[in-house]
This record gives structure tokens, C-alpha cells and sequence, in this order.
């Protein structure tokens, strides 16, 4: 079972919830940190490292002795990463996605492609819990290929929970495409409730079944609930606006050791997640498209 | 001598665009013959990234020596300074009186990109 942790709006809760719930199932568990431009599972563990390596993307490298050039790749190249001038290619690596299509449709043969690092994965272990987190290299703007490469990464759990990156856009795609199941997580505000829609549009596009976690329940006002109401939407779980929360946050530390009332809630949370990820067809799963995505 | 204008329209009666990449369409002038040509820059103004670098890739292909813009972004002039292209900035009006404010040298040369990039 593959099960994403998203948002619209950023700083709702999403790692809270995706390490609480991943330390909530009582057995073998792989935690993704999908969200690689700021990951921040591992601030809340104390795991040990057991493999890193660089991820890179395939870029083009053009023999300027085999050109002659006839700019096809120029003009199959949809970011523009390549300039064909009166006698010479210029190659911009920062804007190529690494399709790859320059090199194939080059009649001459003349481009090659070289990996060019946009980042690392990193794996670590905490007695049931295995994490792998991407970490996106500072003034990197591709975001999809690391996250990619963290749900590639080989492993035999059971149960995978990816904490995804906020938003709505290509990042947020790439790591909840595929999972069996979505929980939006949300605040009871203006503007939580703004950006739940925005991802409940979003993840009912791809063809995920989802449920909504609401945080800082007590806060804010009844909207969220009237939405999740009349949207037909299971809210599975409501954790309360306690300052505790926010004191073992700033801390560093799993909410269920540091607020131990909240533990069944969380074993109650995966629980319900394995229930509803257990009879699929009752969600209307269906495969959702999302290749303009790169 | 080939001149590219970024322009907001397609003709010698259009105003001068003061952007480069996103520009509405490129005006060239040959103020040896005089002859004037013009085309859209649709794909510019719609690309996802690297507008720059596609328009000064065009400029170069339509052979101009110099070009008359309001400001150019890192990779573009670097694109442009590789295919021998002259960028000239200060111009105000018509396309037309862009020209002849290059001719009557009241134009100024740009040395390095005057914008930050807007990607990467």
C-alpha cells in the first residue's frame, strides 16, 4: 500500500502527519520524503545512514566537429535549451528536462548525453522505519526527476508513506501519481480551505481515492466542514490546535511520544487508511493522465 | 545592414517592445535596400522557459547585425555576443524612428544583460 500525504497550502502538517502515521502501524515501514526542495522528516528522528547517491538528468553534449548545424534539435526542443547559431551550438544544461529527443532526432550523430546532478538521495534507518528523502541541489528549478528517483529506490515494505511537497503543480504530480491513496491535509481556514479545493480538484484529476486530515482543529472556522459536507468527503482525522503540538514541533519530536493522547488517533488513522485502501474499487480508482508533467 | 527591432506590432508603424523574449514580434530592416520584414513571436510569448534564448537564436537566423531592444536577460545576450550580434538599447517610438535613432548613433550599445534570469 502506497499512500501520499499532500496539500494544497504549505504548512498544514503534512511531515506531522506522515511520520506520526508511518510510526503509527506497527510494523516495517518506508517513509519518502518527496517534498526535496525542503525536506524535514529526518529533524524528527534520530536515524542512521545507510546509503546516499547523486541523481542526475541527461543532458546534451554536442561534438562541434560533427555538427553542421541543421538546428533539429533546436526545434524539437520544447524548453529551449539549445541555440543553433551560423556555426556553432549552445547547449543551456539549466533548462534542459532531459527528454533526451535532441540526441535521437540528430542526423549527424553529434549529441551525446552526460548526467548533470540535480540533487541526492539519502537513505536512513530507525529500527522499523526506512527513510528515503531526496534533497534538491540549492538553485535547482526540476523538481520531478528526484522525486522520481526517491520512489525508485528499491525496498519490500508493505506499506510506503510519501510526504509530499505542497501544491498542486508537477512536484506534488510526480509524488502522488501512482499511490493507492491520497489524504489532503488541512487547517479550518480561509485559506486551508482555498487550497484543500485546489488539491481535491487536482488528485480527482489523477484518479486517486483521498480522504481530508484536518490540523489545528478548534481553530479557524466551520467552512472546511461544510465543504468536506457537501463534497462527500470522509475527514478521517482532526488534530487539535494544542500548543503541545507546537511545542513538540519546535522541539523536533514525533507527536505521538511527545503527546501521548494522540497516539490512538494515529493508530486509529492507519487503521482506516489500510480499510480503505484494502476495497479500491469503492473509491473509484481509475488511471489518471498527467504526462505534460516532466 | 540587417536591423531586428523588437516590436509590439508588425509593422514600420508599430512601437519599439522593450522586451526582448517575450516580445510581440521582430521587425527587420534592410537600411541598405530599405526592404522590411517582419514576423510573430508567438512562440516567444507563449514558451514555458528560454524565451530568450529562442529569440536571439532568430535574430541570428534572420542574419540582423545589430538589434534594437528595451532590455536583455543573461542567457539571451549570451546568445546574442556568440552569434556577432550588437545589442542597442534607449530607443523610443516607432520602428521606423528606432532605426534612425541608430543611424544618427543617438542609441546606446549594451555590454552585458541589464536583467536578472528568470529561471534556473
Amino acid at each position: 500500500m502506497i499512500v501520499a500525504i499532500a496539500s494544497g497550502k504549505g504548512g498544514t502538517g503534512k511531515t506531522t502527519v506522515a511520520l506520526n502515521l508511518a510510526l503509527s502501524v506497527g510494523r516495517r515501514v518506508r517513509i519518502l520524503d518527496c517534498d526535496v526542495e525542503a525536506p524535514n522528516v529526518r529533524l524528527f528522528i534520530d536515524a542512521e545512514t545507510v546509503h546516499r547517491e547523486e541523481v542526475g538528468i541527461p543532458v546534451p553534449l554536442v561534438d562541434s566537429a560533427a555538427c553542421n548545424q541543421c538546428g533539429e534539435c533546436s526545434r524539437l526542443c520544447q524548453y529551449n535549451a539549445l541555440a543553433v547559431l551560423g556555426s556553432s551550438v549552445m547547449v543551456f544544461p539549466e533548462l534542459c528536462h532531459g527528454c533526451g529527443g535532441c540526441a535521437r532526432v540528430c542526423p549527424e550523430g553529434a549529441i551525446r548525453e552526460v548526467p548533470r546532478s540535480i540533487g541526492v538521495v539519502e537513505e536512513a534507518r530507525m529500527g522499523d522505519l526506512y527513510l528515503v528523502q531526496g534533497r534538491l541541489n540549492v538553485g535547482e528549478a526540476l523538481v520531478p526527476p528526484l522525486i522520481r528517483a526517491v520512489r525508485a529506490r528499491p525496498g519490500d515494505e508493505d506499506i510506503v508513506v510519501i510526504d509530499a511537497p505542497p501544491g498542486t503543480s508537477c512536484s506534488m504530480i510526480a509524488a502522488v501519481r501512482g499511490c493507492d491513496f491520497v489524504v489532503l491535509v488541512t487547517e479550518p481556514t480561509p485559506f486551508g480551505l482555498n487550497d484543500l479545493m485546489l488539491a481535491v480538484k487536482t488528485v480527482r484529476a489523477v484518479g486517486i481515492p483521498f480522504s481530508v486530515v484536518i490540523n489545528r482543529a478548534g481553530s479557524g472556522d466551520g467552512r472546511v466542514h461544510e465543504y468536506c459536507a457537501a463534497e462527500g468527503i470522509e475527514i478521517l482525522l482532526e488534530i487539535p490546535d494544542d500548543r503541545r503540538v507546537a511545542e513538540a514541533y519546535a522541539r523536533g519530536l514525533p507527536l505521538v511520544e511527545s503527546v501521548p493522547e494522540l497516539r490512538p488517533l494515529f493508530a486509529t488513522l492507519a487503521s482506516r487508511i489500510e480499510a480503505e485502501t484494502s476495497f479500491p474499487e469503492i473509491g473509484g480508482r481509475e488511471n489518471g493522465r498527467t504526462d505534460a508533467c516532466a | 545592414m540587417k536591423v531586428v527591432v523588437t516590436s509590439t506590432g508588425e509593422s514600420l508603424n508599430s512601437l519599439v517592445d522593450q522586451r526582448f523574449g517575450r516580445a510581440a514580434a521582430f521587425v527587420m530592416v534592410d537600411t541598405g535596400s530599405g526592404e522590411i520584414t517582419s514576423e510573430d513571436n508567438a512562440a516567444g510569448v507563449d514558451a514555458a522557459q528560454g524565451a530568450g534564448v529562442q529569440a536571439a537564436e532568430r535574430v541570428a537566423r534572420l542574419g540582423a547585425a545589430r538589434l534594437i531592444t528595451g532590455h536583455c536577460g543573461p542567457k539571451a545576450f549570451r546568445t546574442l555576443v556568440a552569434a556577432g550580434i550588437e545589442v542597442y538599447t534607449g530607443a523610443t517610438g516607432t520602428i521606423g524612428e528606432a532605426v534612425e535613432q541608430l543611424e544618427a548613433g543617438e542609441l546606446t550599445r549594451m555590454t552585458g544583460p541589464d536583467r536578472a534570469g528568470h529561471w534556473g
